[in-house]
């Protein structure tokens, strides 16, 4: 094994290293790096071009100059040396400084993006397996090849105009006309009997009920200026709280299992109390506090699991986990909630941004910096969001549907488990074994792939790095944006493997 | 994003269904023969074919190509006067519904912001997208059926090497090459850029057609071409590829579904066609700013990349489905009834 990876390693090495030398002979082909000097009027115009000609070895021909390249690059490697030269930018600032801040904010970015991406398109495509050839499967089915063939730039456009847009004049006048009620209760109901199916007489109900009671509930929003000072209210967190108990527990334990339940109900209930007693907290809290707060959060619920204990404690410390995670979030977003009037105040009533990444010297504490940074990022994650989801529906599709028809499901049906038992526990396992690998390629593939949604939304990530070293044919921001790239797709996908390997034992035998 | 990167829209695993219910199959049929009509019976694939055929002529057709004239009345490089704020004339609409009646008008799409008809600029944003997809999609497919057969027949070093090689270029997000070799290319218009692009992505293809000959490589009629001595490359073009080339056509069609998305990419990011030639990233790029005054601009662009790229998908998954029919769509519900005991399960 370790020979194995050594090996893996010097290849990978020579690999980046060869395909450096590509990139880097053809960025700098690309184009004329003194264009902007030669059109320039400025009269010290030669000592400009010989200034950069130095600055860059721009006298060197392009195979040698990587050499100095690679020279400099190679002594990122010696430890705790601090010798780091991925060379200059054109306006003489070190790439070596430009990568980190570059990478911190498409991460910032992609993370929410991916995380979502995954979790939404593996729950879409059980359900969509769960109901194949369903009026809903179809649907799901043409939604996502249309996804499929958006590219992302008429997406992340289209968002900006309608939902930005949209949006903000919405506020300007937060009332929903009775037609528009009608049509979104119409839809939403529509929907909802196509996830949840049956005969037709109970989707009749389902699409009745639900329709008028999202009608009913918008209609209430709206008569109550709910949309210009929004709050969940006691009420609302302590129904939240506990729908979230009960369809944690109805998934992972099932409701007969009365310990499961009680975990839960337990850690929504410290939930609920911590929203009536921790409200003073809040308002003096910083970002480390809330990140303290989330992981006691998790810690107590996985107490709660272990001391309700039973014949399962890992599945009770799951679920406790599970449910105070989420029931906490809802907490959390009561009180974004709180600050939400606040905030669109300061931002003269246009609260969704369509560029960049903050506001422009906007004060606030935590909270209204939280929702000045939801503003801002929430409409690039969607259009990422939207775009990858699309691919995981379709995989974990026909993943679910192949694993179903597996002889264990069989022999766990044959033996009388509950159909959930089958589906979460025997089913969805293994389904998950090859999204493993496509997660570890689409973190590279997503971390390089957001130019264009950060072109669109003019945020200065890693795209932009490239894209704007790109433009004025400056190697060296392409190459540090390259490097970071091509190190995250070879070390995730060799994670990959290594995942494969420890989820699936047969792999092993190979 | 990874739609541009990975072109395979789905994994290669069986949808669910087993080959046992392929019913009707003829026994005397060849094989091509029984795959083209599992892909005739597939109506959305046939009517994508269709529409898509439909499309390229009617945009061949409309502005000619090259030297030859269309019968639209105007060039893509014309420069009439801006009429009326550029609004389109198109209307569908007749007039006993109380429209203008069904007609085209002097500019259906309407103008872009300096008077050019953008009919003929969409047509021409068209047939450059179109050539593209299909010069990329093709140039890319030889290169890697090339590489991806000699690595996976000669195995050894030989393997070694290429597959050494193909690891570099995959290393490279497409985007990213793509944009760096569409800058270079910026004065070999449409044809140089198609031809380019598809010399740096031919990578999954080479893999894919590599793991396929390494597996029918070590078959009996592999052995017995050999011994009645049929040279390497009769053995690789006559005797393995026909049976790799379900694979490589299915991933051929998604690498041109992607190819249109990337060349609109580049071309929207700058890096792909440029003016005055017309491709439709470029239009859209052109023209996003204008999208709240002028949304014709955005809007004709945009529906025909969306019709081609899903087309060609469409396309591409009923291919899947006709080159392997453990896939193939059946009614579900036969082979659920058996299981269907539970009463808690209603109808699926």
């Amino acid at each position: 094994m370790v020979s194995f990876i050594a090996r893996r390693i010097l290849v990978s090495i020579l690999i980046l290293i060869a395909a450096s030398f590509i990139m880097y002979v053809l960025a700098a082909n690309s184009g004329d790096p003194l264009q902007d000097l030669r059109n320039s009027t400025s009269p010290n115009r030669q000592a400009l071009i010989d200034a950069r000609v130095n600055a860059q070895h721009l006298d060197v021909i392009p195979p040698l100059r990587w050499g100095i390249w690679l020279a400099g690059a190679a002594k990122c490697v010696i430890p705790f040396a601090n010798q780091c030269d991925l060379g200059t930018t054109f306006t003489n600032q070190p790439v070596t400084v430009l990568v980190p801040q570059a990478v911190g904010s498409t991460l910032q970015l992609v993370t929410l993006a991916l995380i979502l991406a995954v979790v939404l398109g593996i729950a879409l495509g059980m359900i969509t397996a769960l109901r194949q050839y369903s009026g809903f499967d179809y649907s799901v089915t043409f939604i996502s090849f249309f996804l499929f063939s958006l590219p992302s730039f008429l997406m992340a456009v289209l968002l900006k105009v309608f939902i930005a847009l949209g949006f903000n004049n919405f506020l300007a006048d937060p009332v929903i006309g009775p037609v528009a009620l009608i049509v979104i209760g119409v839809i939403v109901g529509a929907v909802m009997q196509l996830i949840i199916g049956g005969p037709w007489r109970r989707r009749l109900y389902l699409f009745l009920g639900i329709g008028a009671a999202t009608a009913l509930i918008l209609w209430y929003m709206s008569a109550t200026n709910w949309f210009l000072k929004p709050s969940l209210g006691p009420v609302v967190i302590i129904v939240l709280c506990a729908a979230i108990a009960y369809l944690v527990t109805l998934i992972i334990a099932g409701v007969r299992n009365r310990r499961a339940m009680l975990t839960a109900g337990i850690a929504a209930l410290l939930a609920v109390i911590s929203y009536f007693s921790l409200q003073w907290l809040f308002d003096i809290s910083s970002i480390g506090t809330i990140v303290f707060l989330g992981l006691a959060t998790i810690a107590i619920g996985i107490i709660v699991g272990w001391l309700v204990g039973g014949y399962d404690r890992g599945m009770n410390m799951r679920i406790g986990a599970l449910v105070a995670f989420l029931s906490a979030g809802v907490v959390l977003v009561d009180r974004f909630m709180q600050s939400w009037n606040q905030y669109v105040n300061d931002v003269s009533g246009r609260p969704i941004a369509t560029v960049g990444a903050q506001t422009p010297g906007l004060t606030g504490d935590v909270w209204i910096q939280g929702l000045d940074t939801f503003t801002h990022l929430m409409l690039p994650t969607i259009s990422l969001l939207l775009i990858t989801f699309a691919g995981y529906t379709r995989y974990s599709r026909s993943g679910m549907l192949e694993v179903l028809n597996q002889d264990y499901v069989r022999t766990a049906r044959a033996k009388g488990l509950p159909e959930r038992t089958v589906i979460v526990r025997h089913a969805f396992r293994n389904m998950l074994i090859p999204l493993a690998t496509l997660v570890a390629t689409d973190v590279g593939a997503l971390l390089g792939g957001a130019v264009i949604t950060e072109t669109v939304f003019a945020i200065s990530g890693m795209g932009h790095l490239f894209i704007s070293g790109l433009y004025r044919t400056d190697v060296n921001p392409v190459m540090g944006y390259f490097v970071v790239i091509a190190i995250t797709a070879i070390v995730f996908n060799f994670l990959a493997d290594l995942a494969y390997a420890a989820l699936d034992p047969r792999v092993r035998t190979h | 994003m990874s739609t541009i990167q990975g072109n395979q829209l789905e994994p290669n695993i069986p949808d669910g269904v087993d080959a046992a219910g392929v019913e009707g199959d003829g026994a005397g049929e060849s094989q091509g023969r029984l795959i083209l009509k599992r892909f005739l019976a597939n109506k959305l694939a046939v009517a994508s074919v269709i529409l898509y055929l439909i499309i390229l002529v009617f945009a061949i057709s409309a502005i000619g190509l090259g030297p030859i004239p269309g019968w639209w009345h105007y060039s893509y490089k014309d420069l009439p006067t801006l009429l009326n704020g550029g609004t389109p004339t198109l209307s569908l609409v007749p007039k006993w519904l109380g429209g203008a009646g069904i007609h085209l008008g002097q500019h259906p799409f309407g103008q872009d912001t300096i008077g050019k008809d953008y009919f003929a600029l969409t047509m021409r944003g068209i047939q450059n997208s179109v050539l593209v997809m299909l010069v990329l999609g093709l140039s890319a497919t030889v290169i890697g059926v090339v590489v991806g057969a000699v690595a996976g027949y000669f195995r050894g070093w030989v393997d070694a090497v290429l597959m050494r090689i193909t690891d570099v270029f995959i290393v490279i997000p497409v985007l990213v090459i793509g944009a760096v070799v569409g800058k270079s290319s910026g004065g070999f218009g449409a044809l140089g850029l198609a031809l380019l692009l598809g010399a740096v992505s031919w990578m999954v293809i080479a893999r894919l057609v590599r793991s396929e000959f390494l597996s029918l490589r070590e078959r009996e009629f592999v052995e017995a071409a050999r011994v009645a001595g049929a040279s390497d490359a009769r053995i690789i073009f006559r005797h393995i590829l026909p049976n790799a080339v379900g694979v490589i056509i299915v991933a051929s069609t998604l690498l041109i579904a992607a190819a249109i998305l990337l060349e609109t990419a580049l071309s929207y990011l700058g890096f792909g066609i440029r003016p005055p030639d017309s491709s439709l990233g470029l239009l859209i790029s052109q023209n996003q700013s204008a999208l709240s005054t002028r949304p014709w601009l955005f809007w004709w662009p945009g529906a025909f990349i969306v019709t081609l790229a899903l087309l060609v998908n469409f396309v591409g998954d009923g291919l899947r489905d006709a080159f392997d029919p453990r896939q193939r769509r059946f009614s579900v519900r036969r082979t659920k009834e058996a299981p269907a005991a539970e009463p808690a399960k209603q109808s699926a």
